[in-house]
């Protein structure tokens, strides 16, 4: 039988400053795979892990250890056969991710399965890892819901506004942690107006990344009136935005994320109608919750992956019948051939006397096939493929003149 | 006939209110509620050729009627998984009202018509499919309120137990009452043509019916957002509450 193995590390075992140094970009990674022969290297920041069909194990670890600079007892894992299967299937699903349902491994692996050429084997199992990934992203509800503090408020945002094409953003101050969370806006199509900042030159430069106009904080009480969203996230010691700066005379609702420590908007704002606040407390405790359910979640894709491993184990326990079936129709039908061959008959007679015998070879051997595969699967797959030959003398020499009278 | 087509609307809509409740079971409460719906439909349809004239003039009539009507505005505009909640509060609601109405006799096949004229039967239909069409903005209403609630306290399970976003609920029920109101205009002046053709005298009901029509009326008119527009919703279903409970029976009799 073809054996399907696996070698890697991930975050569960070893550390980022060993993690960096065994990561392979798409390229590098295609290229490790094609050197080690029929194999299949996933490399991300998280992982990195060589899916080995007939190929020496030993060779895998020692590309690894080449990267790594060091041995890598201790650290890396080695599974086989089924385990392999059911680690790739979770994995896929995001089950084996930092956060559990996380969405981009499911990519990743979509794009380590297409840069190698794999045998059947893998392909059959790289195909069925990304049917497991995505069935778990449409049947249970685990990628829905955000896992960070700049996800969460671009989710919340949503809420209020729905679709967020369209919905304007101020971003007050131009740091990094509000930049991430202003690209999440950004992501779900919301437009960044504004950039105000206390230096209007730094706003200046971030605002045209996000294609919107620099302002600086004296500006700040006159855009209000402007935009549907405000994030805020400064350094300033005191409030930015009081509540008395927020226009009373406003149609649609005014979304207030302060990710600032201490806190950039007046906490009176929340009291005005039509707005609503959330503070950094706040967006965790959402993410905090979120993440509960997350974990139920992750129980129903569990059971998910348990089909699709079943689904696995019995494919892969039919391979031990398929040489041995093919075996036995081949033989069969080439005896069917030959002795069809020595009648003399019309073309008609010829036609018909072709497919009753076909008829009665595939009622003949249906029994038999059904069995095999069946025995496959409850492990006996081998015993009955060894039994088969033998009876038939499929593989031996000479099988075909002794059944000739 | 009548019954066997009862039971499993009865049931369909029961096992949507109760399916209702958890988010893995809404594909099978969205099936009770096109199921149910058909075979209330079939009802309908059965009474319908059964009977001379309008066949839901009593009061437990017309309420199987307007429970149809609810759950059909229900299926066009509400009937997705995201509103789930919208669908817990209208299902039970509707189960309820529709077993009242065959309590009360009006899911009998065959039952004579006291109206006998076509103004009469559009006023009924009208109204009662725009009392239907306010009965879904007050739930969508008053889920808006509910969900401002929780953005507003800041519920740490605000993304858990999702509903629509604010925007979607507001349109939806503006949509819908710009729908409804149109129909009960034309109720209106179908009543007001049968009142003159049968010099009938002007009562509570018509006075309530009326209000509500002014109420929305402005409702329209201002096109308020937030919180107001929800309130003013709610508001006028309070009075198709009246007009349906409490000042339906003096009407039809």
């Amino acid at each position: 039988m073809t054996t399907f193995s696996l070698v890697g590390l991930s975050h569960h075992v070893a550390p980022v400053e060993l993690r960096e140094r065994v990561t392979l970009d798409a390229a590098a990674a295609a290229e490790l795979a094609r050197t080690l022969g029929d194999a299949v290297c996933l490399s991300t920041c998280n992982r990195t892990e060589l899916y080995l069909s007939s190929v020496d194990e030993e060779r895998a670890v020692r590309a690894l250890e080449a990267l790594a600079g060091e041995p890598l007892d201790g650290v890396l894992y080695r599974l086989r056969e089924d385990e392999a299967a059911v680690h790739l299937f979770r994995v896929a699903a995001g089950l084996d991710s930092l956060v559990p349902g996380e969405g981009e491994i499911l990519g990743q692996v979509r794009d380590a399965y297409e840069a190698a050429t794999p045998g059947a084997t893998l392909d059959r199992v790289f195909r069925q890892a990304l049917g497991v990934g995505k069935r778990v992203r449409t049947e249970t509800a685990i990628g829905e819901s955000p896992a960070s503090v700049s996800s969460a408020a671009a989710a919340l945002a949503a809420q209020v506004f729905g679709d967020l094409r369209g919905r304007r953003v101020l971003l007050v101050g131009a740091g990094r942690i509000g930049e991430l969370a202003a690209s999440n806006l950004a992501s779900r199509g919301a437009e960044i107006a504004f950039v105000a900042n206390r230096t209007v030159d730094t706003a200046r430069e971030l605002a045209h990344r996000f294609g919107g106009a620099a302002i600086g904080l004296d500006e700040l009480a006159k855009t209000l009136g402007e935009v549907d969203v405000v994030l805020s996230s400064t350094s300033s010691p005191d409030a930015v935005v009081r509540a008395e700066d927020v226009p009373a005379q406003r149609r649609a609702p005014l979304f207030f994320i302060d990710i600032a420590v201490p806190r950039d908007l007046d906490p009176a704002i929340a009291n005005l109608a039509g707005c609503f606040l959330y503070d950094i407390d706040d967006l965790e405790a959402v993410v905090a919750e979120t993440l509960t359910g997350r974990r139920a979640e992750a129980e129903r894709a569990e059971q998910l992956v348990a089909e699709e491993a079943e689904r696995f184990r019995a494919w892969h326990a039919s391979l031990d019948v398929v040489p041995a079936i093919a075996s036995l129709r081949a033989h069969a039908e080439e005896i069917r051939s030959a002795e069809l061959a020595k009648v003399r008959v019309s073309d008609d007679e010829r036609r018909t006397l072709e497919s009753v015998t076909a008829q009665i070879l595939n009622k003949l051997l249906h029994l038999p096939t059904v069995r095999m595969k069946e025995a496959a699967v409850s492990a006996d797959g081998a015993v009955y493929a060894d039994a088969v030959k033998h009876l038939f003398g499929l593989g031996e020499p000479g099988t075909d003149e002794r059944q000739r009278p | 006939m009548v019954e066997a087509l009862f039971w499993p609307a009865l049931l369909a809509y029961g096992e949507a209110a109760l399916a209702y409740s958890s988010p893995r079971t809404t594909r099978a409460a969205t099936w009770g509620v096109r199921i149910g719906w058909l075979a209330q439909t079939a009802l309908l349809v059965v009474q319908a050729a059964r009977a001379d004239g309008f066949p839901w003039s009593t009061w437990a009539g017309s309420l199987n009627l307007f429970v149809w009507l609810v759950v059909g505005a229900y299926l066009i505009w509400g009937c997705r998984p995201r509103f789930r909640l919208l669908g817990l509060t209208v299902m039970p609601l509707a189960a309820a009202l529709f077993l009242v109405a065959k309590l009360g006799g009006g899911t009998r096949g065959g039952s004579g018509s006291t109206y006998g004229n076509v103004f009469l039967v559009l006023h009924v239909g009208l109204v009662l499919a725009a009392f239907a069409g306010f009965t879904l903005a007050a739930a969508l209403a008053a889920l808006y309120l509910w969900q401002e609630g929780r953005l507003k306290s800041r519920a740490p399970d605000i993304l858990s137990l999702r509903l629509p976003p604010l925007a979607s609920l507001e349109r939806l029920t503006w949509r819908t009452v710009l729908v409804s109101l149109p129909l009960l205009t034309l109720g209106l002046v179908a009543g007001i043509v049968r009142m003159r053709q049968d010099r009938a005298g002007f009562d509570a009901l018509e006075a309530v019916t009326l209000l509500t029509w002014a109420v929305y009326g402005v409702f329209i008119g201002l096109h308020p957002t937030g919180r107001r527009a929800a309130y003013l919703a709610l508001g006028g279903f309070a009075l198709v509450i009246v007009a349906r409970l409490a000042l339906a029976g003096s009407h039809f009799t």
